[in-house]
């Protein structure tokens, strides 16, 4: 969690505060920078021409609703309250670490005394797939723009990638009237974010919905003459499609830090970061979908693409940019969220572990918690419609909490809801070493 | 100091319970439960930090 207790005395000497992404690390780091006492300039630079706005509701509400987009803050606050200058439409091309200089690509430069990179992510693409009309990523409002506009009743729309943007956006083009099929490289889809046995798991929504999935094959082929027609695939079958949609994944944008000397991890380009957000170059911070950094609760370095990530690293990274002397580690149990066909589906914590054990919820629509184990920890826990639950696991896991303190949670809140008959404690399921909870223990208890 | 809740808005995310659980707690119904609207001086820090950390916009604090 970002810590906030303690407001140190802002840095006097830096004089101008650069940021660039303008998406929401990058407002939350100058937020941040405001709430710590700076009163120095701060000038966002941001390659999109909109406005800081929220990207959650893009595969979501912003597609099925028709609803307009969130901005994050009205023109006025962001000049008025928090005295930001934004650069919009302005991309960083170079960055001179010695002269302490950006370049941008309207032929200007920009000085800074402190700069935070939060210039995100981009979508990926597979390298030599034809530029077809129709072949298109989500990412951006403009990206959202373009979709929703392709996203019609009967159109024949390829998902590929079945992670959780792919499903997300399967639920939603479904919901539109298109017909979708989801495909998926791996034998099972999200096992990087949730494991193996939870990924099966919420997968099995797609069929249940009546959206075809279809895994452990590749793209060989995406035919079309200007507008894509049909996507091949590595078992010989040949989808006809109008829109194929690429969703397999995001790479931070940092390639236009080439030659600066600041430090990216040679497998993904991320940033990498200590754990108080400093690159490998003096007076350079980073924050959000482009920083690796060292957590402490994971024990390793690692990077997070999602939004409360975004949310509290910029705030820190913002923090730790103007506060001179006392630099805040930032130290997270992530979270990410996702709604497919009315379902919330949740995660909190890592999925690296021993073992993981399923506890169904009869409160409703195959509602279950899966808790994830290391070493007699509790290092990880998904639910699918545990809204109840899951906070309460973020925080044991951030407290370093046994397996019995995660089933005494589970018990108790069973327990208060059994007496109301919503909730079966601890009814095993695939998990791989299900047992039973101490529920009797517990029951009618509520914290 | 008072917060205050926009149910339109909220969708049940849950950070708020994540940073102040003596104020926000989600409901089996998935809906958010304020637990007390009036804050404390020495909560004031965190129920800010909640505020600040809805993804929709629906709580304020008014003073």
């Amino acid at each position: 969690m970002a810590p906030t207790s303690s407001r140190p005395r802002a840095d006097d000497s830096p004089r101008r505060l650069v940021i660039v992404g303008a998406s929401l690390a990058g407002l939350r780091a100058a937020e941040s920078a405001r709430r710590n006492g700076y009163r120095g300039e701060v000038v966002i630079v941001g390659k999109e021409r909109h406005l800081p706005y929220d990207r959650p509701p893009l595969s979501k509400e912003f597609l099925t609703d028709g609803q307009p987009p969130v901005f994050l803050h009205s023109t006025d606050a962001l000049a008025g309250e928090l005295g930001l200058r934004l650069r919009l439409g302005t991309a960083a091309i170079a960055l001179d670490p010695d002269a302490r200089r950006l370049s941008l690509d309207d032929d200007t430069t920009l000085t800074y005394d402190r700069l935070i990179v939060a210039t995100g992510a981009a979508a990926r693409r597979p390298s030599g797939l034809t530029d077809l009309a129709g072949i298109v990523t989500l990412r951006t409002l403009d990206d959202a723009v373009l979709l929703r506009s392709l996203l019609v009743a009967e159109a024949r729309v390829v998902i590929v990638g079945a992670g959780l943007i792919g499903s997300e956006l399967a639920s939603s083009a479904g919901q539109l009237g298109a017909h979708v099929t989801l495909i998926d490289g791996a034998p099972v889809p999200l096992v990087r974010a949730v494991g193996v046995d939870v990924g099966r798991r919420l997968s099995a929504l797609h069929a249940q919905r009546g959206i075809e999935l279809i895994c452990d094959v590749q793209i060989v082929a995406i035919e079309g003459h200007t507008r894509a027609s049909a996507v091949v695939l590595s078992d010989g079958l040949r989808l006809p499609a109008d829109v194929v949609l690429l969703s397999i994944g995001a790479e931070p944008v940092t390639s236009w830090l080439a030659g600066s000397g600041v430090a990216v991890n040679p497998t993904d380009g991320a940033i990498v970061c200590d754990e108080m957000l400093r690159t490998s170059v003096p007076a350079v911070y980073a924050a959000g979908d482009v920083a690796e950094w060292s957590n402490r609760i994971v024990g390793g370095q690692t990077r997070q693409e999602n939004w409360s990530n975004a949310n509290e690293q910029g705030a820190v990274a913002g923090r730790n940019a103007v506060t001179a002397g006392s630099p805040v580690a930032y130290e997270a149990v992530s979270y990410f969220w996702s709604d497919w066909y009315g379902q919330r589906i949740q995660f909190v914590g890592t999925a690296d572990s021993d073992d993981v054990e399923f506890h169904e919820l009869s409160s409703g629509h195959g509602g279950f918690v899966a808790l994830y184990h290391q070493e007699g920890r509790l290092v990880g826990a998904a639910a699918c419609n545990g809204q109840r639950l899951i906070m309460k696991y973020r925080r044991l896991i951030r407290d370093g909490a046994s397996n019995d303190d995660a089933l005494a949670t589970l018990a108790r809140s069973a327990g208060a809801a059994w007496e109301r008959g919503r909730v079966t404690p601890a009814k095993q399921s695939t998990g791989s070493s299900a047992r039973p909870s101490p529920a009797g223990e517990h029951a009618g208890r509520r914290r | 100091m008072y917060v205050s809740l926009d149910r339109d808005r909220c969708s049940g995310i849950g950070i708020c319970e994540s940073i102040a659980p003596g104020y926000f707690e989600i409901a089996e119904d998935g809906s958010l439960q304020l637990l007390r609207d009036d804050v404390e001086p020495e909560a004031i820090t965190e129920v800010e930090e909640a505020v600040r950390s809805c993804p929709t916009l629906a709580l304020t604090l008014q003073r």
